[in-house]
């Protein structure tokens, strides 16, 4: 009996995960085939991108404030602390930027996607859709990939400058160091591996948002109470795979650079 | 819908076949078996209505119909063409000459009326005036033309359902298709919805298929006429129903009847004696 329970859950298991390849590369495909949804990309851009500003501003800058007050107490006990801005952009560009904006976008938009397309399965709107002759991978999904793609993309950028300048912001304000030593270090260190890895990981991690949160609202199931589940397990699964993609990214880049 | 141009995506069909066909059809979801075996046909300009106690599997039939759903076992035709067997991108150009109406109505929340039935026409990118042209003409014929820009939340149930019908006829499809058009529906707002489905069949004489359990909006369609002059349905004489409407019911996933209104009355099986009474 409970060999096969646990039979069935692996079986379940397989199957949710070819379903979720599947969509995702059935949608990524789309990109380029005809018609190409370019009103509905700008509008998913401005939703996702534009409208996650906010959150990402103020998590970034923040973020970068507690990690200079956090590297500062730590390095005055070895006389360091003039390695702050270094501590403050490694950290910001490498993992915490990415990771943390990663995990915002997730929580707004992965949540989002998963509860708009799950309310248009149970009114029967997406099969409306398909009985009208439109592609609802292509229509709905596809821009929701490439907005969250390209907007994290820039997002994560921009949450990693307002973290530089957050922990330059304590630094000088807060620590009484010298600003231009704070930047001078922080610039000084980076090296290229650095920053690829920090602009590689967003476009992997826009593309789990995206795909889990229109994969989950695709297969709701059961009403509203389906829309509710599908939403959460999204924000889950989202946020688990962003962690254990930027395990496998960041091996993978240390491997190939050696930092 | 009347003079409202051109077909958007005109599909051939053919006066000598039928416009659908189904061949020992069967569809199951898990082990459960839904539909079994079932074969029967709409021929050109017929209107069959598929009746069944609720959960019967009607739905499912109306959706192997336009392709939202596969069958595991035999062969659907429609227009001639072997929808069982295509792929996923060939019906979408398919499902361009097949109107569709939803239980609920499924209009898109986000998109104001005129966008909800234009939503075929945008698709197909029509210059904006023509799209607001033939919304309108398509809202005339279920007599909503004032609710264009107002958005489905602003309508009530039997108002979306109208729209919905209006969404369905507004690029001049060759087959409709009814999920249970009154579902839901006050007694008055139900005459309402099966009076246009009543227009539909006599002004356009467009073959549909209609799913429903309500047996007295079942038997006002197949014993009364669209009369143009008067602009609403008056009763056929007594003991004629209309020769191009007829039945088919559906009972534990199998087919039990097939055939015209005046047979299904006189029917002696037990199964649609006990639905009827």
């Amino acid at each position: 009996m409970a060999l096969e329970t646990i039979d069935t859950a692996a079986k379940r298991g397989v199957l949710a995960v070819q379903e979720y390849v599947v969509l995702s590369a059935r949608a990524v495909s789309n990109i380029f085939r005809r018609p190409f949804y370019a009103g509905d990309l700008f509008q998913q851009a401005d939703i996702i991108g534009v409208g996650s500003l906010p959150i990402v501003i103020l998590t970034g800058f923040f973020l970068g404030c507690v990690l200079a007050l956090q590297t500062a107490s730590s390095l005055e006990q070895f006389g360091a602390t003039a390695f702050t801005g270094q501590l403050v952009s490694m950290s910001m560009i490498k993992e915490i930027g990415p990771v943390v904006t990663a995990l915002m976008v997730s929580g707004r938009n992965a949540s989002g996607m998963a509860s708009e397309l799950g309310s248009m399965i149970v009114t029967e709107q997406i099969d409306a859709m398909r009985a009208l002759g439109t592609d609802p991978l292509k229509k709905l999904v596809m821009p929701r990939i490439v907005a969250t793609v390209v907007m994290l993309f820039f997002l994560v950028i921009l949450s990693d400058t307002v973290g530089i300048l957050g922990g330059g912001f304590v630094s000088v304000a807060m620590l009484g160091q010298s600003g231009s030593q704070y930047f001078h270090t922080a610039y000084q260190s980076l090296q290229y591996p650095d920053l690829l890895q920090g602009l590689v990981k967003p476009l992997f991690f826009g593309l789990i948002i995206a795909t889990i949160g229109c994969y989950f609202g695709m297969k709701t199931k059961g009403g509203t109470q389906g829309v509710g589940r599908s939403t959460t397990q999204a924000v889950v699964w989202a946020s688990v795979l962003i962690i254990v993609a930027d395990f496998v990214i960041s091996r993978f880049m240390i491997g190939i650079y050696g930092r | 819908m009347s003079a409202n141009g051109a077909t958007t995506r005109p599909a051939s069909v053919s006066p000598d076949q039928p416009v659908v066909l189904f061949e020992d059809v069967s569809i199951g979801f898990g082990a459960e078996p839904v539909l079994e075996g079932i074969s029967f046909r709409v021929e050109r300009g017929e209107t069959r209505i598929l009746l069944g106690p609720a959960g019967v599997g009607k739905s499912v039939l109306l959706k192997l119909v336009n392709g939202l759903l596969r069958p595991d076992s035999g062969r659907i035709f429609v227009f001639g063409k072997e929808i069982s067997a295509m792929r996923e991108s060939e019906l979408f150009e398919l499902r361009g000459a097949i109107g569709t109406v939803f239980q609920e109505g499924a209009l898109f929340d986000s998109l104001n009326v005129r966008d909800n039935v234009g939503y075929r026409l945008m698709e197909e990118h029509l210059p904006e005036d023509e799209v607001t042209r033939r919304a309108t003409e398509a809202l005339r014929f279920v007599e909503m033309e004032h609710t264009l820009y107002k958005f489905p939340s602003e309508l009530s149930g039997g108002m979306r359902r109208r729209v919905a019908i209006a969404r369905a006829i507004v690029s001049d499809p060759k087959l409709i298709l009814y999920d249970s058009p009154t579902g839901g529906l006050d007694p008055i707002t139900s005459t309402t919805i099966i009076e246009l489905v009543m227009k539909q069949r006599d002004v356009q004489h467009t073959s549909s298929l209609v799913v429903t359990h309500r047996l007295q909006d079942a038997f006002t369609l197949a014993t009364h006429r669209f009369n143009r002059e008067k602009n609403g349905m008056e009763a056929l004489p007594p003991h004629t129903a209309d020769a191009n409407t007829s039945f088919l019911m559906l009972h534990k996933g199998k087919l039990i009847f097939d055939g015209s209104t005046k047979e299904l009355v006189t029917s002696e099986d037990p199964l649609i004696r006990e639905y009827l009474a």
